[in-house]
């Protein structure tokens, strides 16, 4: 009797190019890179588009027209929606597509794709609230349910989602938070009156990981050995959280891989077994009882072994940064220049700081960090080059607006 | 299983001159360790006074054979590097200086040797170092029947520094490698080279790279007191100073650093052919203030300097290995290393850029001492990499191919 959730990640950052220390005081464009490589942020956009973004739509588009049970949720950052806009609006209006059918479900979050939770409460709410308007202009949805970037969740966060009135958040199913307690139902944030829900990273790292792994036991996987594993749920759970980055289809596994055709094939699969189904995350508030309270003291994400913050704020050079950045927040909004405001909250976005992470390396382990930099290194020094020409850009600003005041 | 190894070397700690003699000491010890019995053969006279304490120095707890051949001679394995740039522009065996007309006679004296020992000794394998030792191998070989590994520390295209090869020395390599039944090359970077300049099949060359003794030393001495209190940092060259280690790349990213920030200092570490221009280049830019060349250091002089410098700069244009880079984070120093190197296929935690890029390379230099978090980062993760590129994995290695060859 599960009903399958699936939620998709629909993000790409504005990658900062390459910015040298020589250039601090005589460049001040960050984000545009040129040719053909991955720090260009046209160029990956457009390749996100052509492999993964309109492959799928098309493929879910098909699925939902088929199939009248099948439904599914997004979750996009208003950094991936603006740059649709701009390089992929074919993207655009194959999402609008799919959301006009009143099937497909879309999450709130921060606009910028920011960790601005642990810094900042205001400037947290502020890219909420953007973020919302951009939904409501492009969708006409109004987001219900919460996910904070990299599935970061705490009370805290719960408690500060239902302040903003949203009815849900989401987590990753932590097995030393969870113990005995499956990831499979509905739960209740503690303090707070938001509905929880979890994600089961087993299922969901299935596909976005292992799906290609030769060396897997379980290789190749393929639809009906995925629905086998949703239907023995059966009797033990009333939901399953399939949480993924959207990228999984056609961009993290290539088309090559044969992801598409399980995609294609998954819903009948689940359909064709007793008593399952697929619900957006907001229908099952209605369909399933919350089983449990469940406490979240300390922050978890969806990342690595640890399921901690440690990918973004590990190491001395991605707390250096992200101090360095924060602690420019009264001067930006000080400016009221919106586009000074816009470019320091785009290097607020958690890729910038997540390619400085050095978790892993060099200890011969295979660990799955994208990166544009080709090293963790050379992503902070960019980052901080280019922070730093912008801190000159802000004090010039900030002193002829105070001139012309006094 | 083979247990006896014939292996040629030409020069060992504390009497060389460059990183083979760090290498081969490195090698042998980790190899005696794995039970193995070493002949080590060297064509340079060493004291004997010396020699005892020597082997005596190298295995200290070890009861294994270590014997060592020493025959008078002249070789090093850096010959003739004063005018070696002359012997490049075809001047054929003309190396100058005091190897004028001697290096390739004491080359063919030492390969003679080979059979003499080969002839005296029992060995399982021969493994030899380089191409001064080649023929000494390729002879034993004969002698023997027994199976001969060549071991490519360097070839003659990166001792040219990317201007030119010594035909001599190049067919001396090729032949060595040849008549080998298998090649050992420190990295991929070397294997490369080996394959496409020498026509060895790459089935035939196995990538070993080097390893580093980890030895926490504190306590020694920083000096420089007063610069560093001043909040001033020091960035490090070492190595010798010829075309193939880029000095000259090194001082003009220093001449582009000092026109940003007056809190760098740079010291140049060794001696070579270039030095006299590297000083005139220094003086032309009008950075002498700010440049300091200390000659040649080894032991505990060098140990201080890397200790005292907040960045060390390996710029090769062509570096086989490269082992400044980890003896530089042994000693708690971070590194920034040119990709045209095979230390940089090891090593993750490290600045890496190419040595021609000048711009980048004085960008990354003046990074890592203007921002802490960066130079922590990469001191520290670094520390603890090298711990992992041991010469416990190069022997298993060596040991591995002694039984397959």
């Amino acid at each position: 009797m599960p009903s399958v959730c699936f939620y998709f990640q629909v993000h790409q950052p504005y990658r900062i190019k390459k910015f040298s220390f020589f250039d601090i005081g005589n460049d001040s464009s960050y984000f545009s890179e040129e040719g053909e490589n991955n720090l260009n942020n046209r160029f990956v956009m457009e390749k996100v588009a052509r492999k993964s973004y309109i492959p799928t739509n098309k493929i879910l588009l098909d699925l939902l027209k088929k199939h009248p049970e099948f439904r599914f949720t997004f979750s996009f950052s208003g950094v991936v929606l603006e740059q649709m806009e701009r390089y992929s609006p074919e993207s655009l209006e194959t999402f609008r597509d799919l959301v006009d059918t009143g099937r497909v479900e879309i999450l709130g979050e921060t606009y910028y794709h920011s960790l601005a939770f642990l810094y900042s409460k205001e400037e947290f709410r502020k890219q909420v609230l953007m973020h919302k308007k951009k939904i409501e202009e492009l969708f006409s949805f109004k987001p219900r349910i919460f996910r904070c970037t990299e599935l970061a969740y705490s009370n805290e966060i719960a408690k500060e989602a239902e302040k903003m009135g949203f009815k849900g958040i989401l987590g990753e199913g932590v097995d030393s938070v969870l113990g005995w307690r499956s990831p499979n139902f509905l739960y209740k944030a503690k303090g707070s009156k938001v509905n929880l829900f979890l994600k089961n990273y087993r299922l969901s790292d299935d596909i976005a990981f292992r799906f290609s792994q030769r060396e897997w036991k379980s290789y190749p996987l393929t639809a009906e050995k995925f629905a086998s594993w949703i239907s023995k749920i059966n009797g033990s759970g009333d939901i399953v959280n399939l949480f993924m980055d959207y990228e999984t289809f056609g961009e993290h596994q290539w088309e090559e891989t044969g992801i598409f055709d399980f995609l294609r094939a998954l819903p009948r699969e689940v359909l064709r077994r007793r008593d399952n189904s697929f619900s957006m995350l907001s229908e099952c508030e209605k369909k399933f009882p919350v089983r449990d309270e469940i406490d979240f003291p300390y922050t978890t994400s969806w990342a690595d072994m640890e399921r901690d913050l440690s990918a973004w704020i590990g190491n001395d050079m991605q707390r250096d940064a992200l101090s360095k950045l924060y602690e420019l927040e009264n001067d930006v909004i000080a400016t009221e220049d919106s586009n000074i405001i816009d470019c320091w909250r785009r290097f607020q976005t958690s890729d910038q700081v997540y390619y400085m992470s050095t978790k892993g390396m060099g200890d011969g382990t295979v660990h799955g960090y994208f990166s544009p930099y080709n090293t963790p290194y050379d992503a902070f020094i960019s980052f901080i080059n280019a922070l730093n020409d912008f801190k000159l850009k802000l004090k010039a600003i900030n002193k002829n607006n105070y001139a012309k005041r006094y | 299983m083979r247990k006896k190894i014939l292996m040629f070397g030409w020069e060992f700690p504390p009497f060389n001159s460059g990183g083979l003699g760090t290498a081969c000491f490195g090698l042998t010890k980790a190899l005696a360790k794995q039970k193995m019995e070493i002949m080590l053969v060297l064509p340079k006279k060493l004291s004997d006074n010396l020699s005892a304490d020597f082997l005596k120095f190298i295995f200290p707890e070890d009861s294994h054979i270590v014997k060592e051949y020493n025959f008078n001679s002249l070789l090093t394995p850096y010959m003739g590097e004063e005018s070696y740039s002359s012997s490049v522009f075809g001047f054929g065996e003309d190396f100058g200086g005091i190897y004028k007309n001697n290096i390739f006679g004491e080359v063919f004296r030492y390969a003679d040797f080979g059979k003499f020992i080969a002839k005296k000794e029992e060995f399982d394998i021969i493994h030899a170092h380089d191409w001064l030792s080649f023929g000494a191998g390729i002879n034993a070989k004969r002698i023997s029947g027994k199976p001969f590994i060549a071991h490519v520390h360097a070839t003659e295209f990166d001792r040219g520094g990317g201007v030119g090869i010594n035909k001599t020395v190049y067919q001396i390599e090729k032949r060595g490698m040849e008549e080998a039944d298998r090649v050992i090359a420190v990295s991929n970077f070397t294997k490369n080279i080996i394959v496409t300049h020498y026509g060895i099949s790459a089935d035939k060359v196995e990538v070993v790279h080097n390893g580093i003794e980890f030895v926490e030393e504190e306590g020694v001495e920083r000096n420089m007191h007063k610069l560093k209190e001043a909040g001033k940092k020091i960035v490090l060259f070492v190595g010798r100073l010829t075309l193939q280690k880029g000095p000259d790349y090194f001082i003009r990213s220093a001449k582009k650093v000092c026109e940003r920030t007056d809190d760098v200092y740079f010291i140049i570490s060794g001696s070579g052919d270039m030095e006299y221009s590297l000083i005139r280049e220094v003086a032309r830019l009008g950075i002498s203030d700010r440049v300091f060349f200390t000659g040649f250091l080894r032991g505990d002089a060098l140990r201080k300097v890397y200790k005292i410098s907040d960045l060390f700069v390996m710029p090769s244009v062509s570096e086989p290995f490269g082992i400044t880079p980890l003896e530089s984070l042994v000693n708690g120093t971070p590194v920034l290393i040119s990709n045209q190197s095979g230390v940089s296929e090891v090593l993750s935690h490290a600045l890496k850029v190419d040595f021609w890029d000048i711009d980048e390379m004085a960008n990354k230099i003046i990074s890592a001492i203007k921002y802490d978090s960066l130079g922590n980062c990469l001191k520290g993760c670094g520390k603890e990499e090298v711990k992992n590129i041991t010469w416990d994995l190069a022997a298993k290695k060596c040991i591995n191919l002694y039984n397959s060859a």
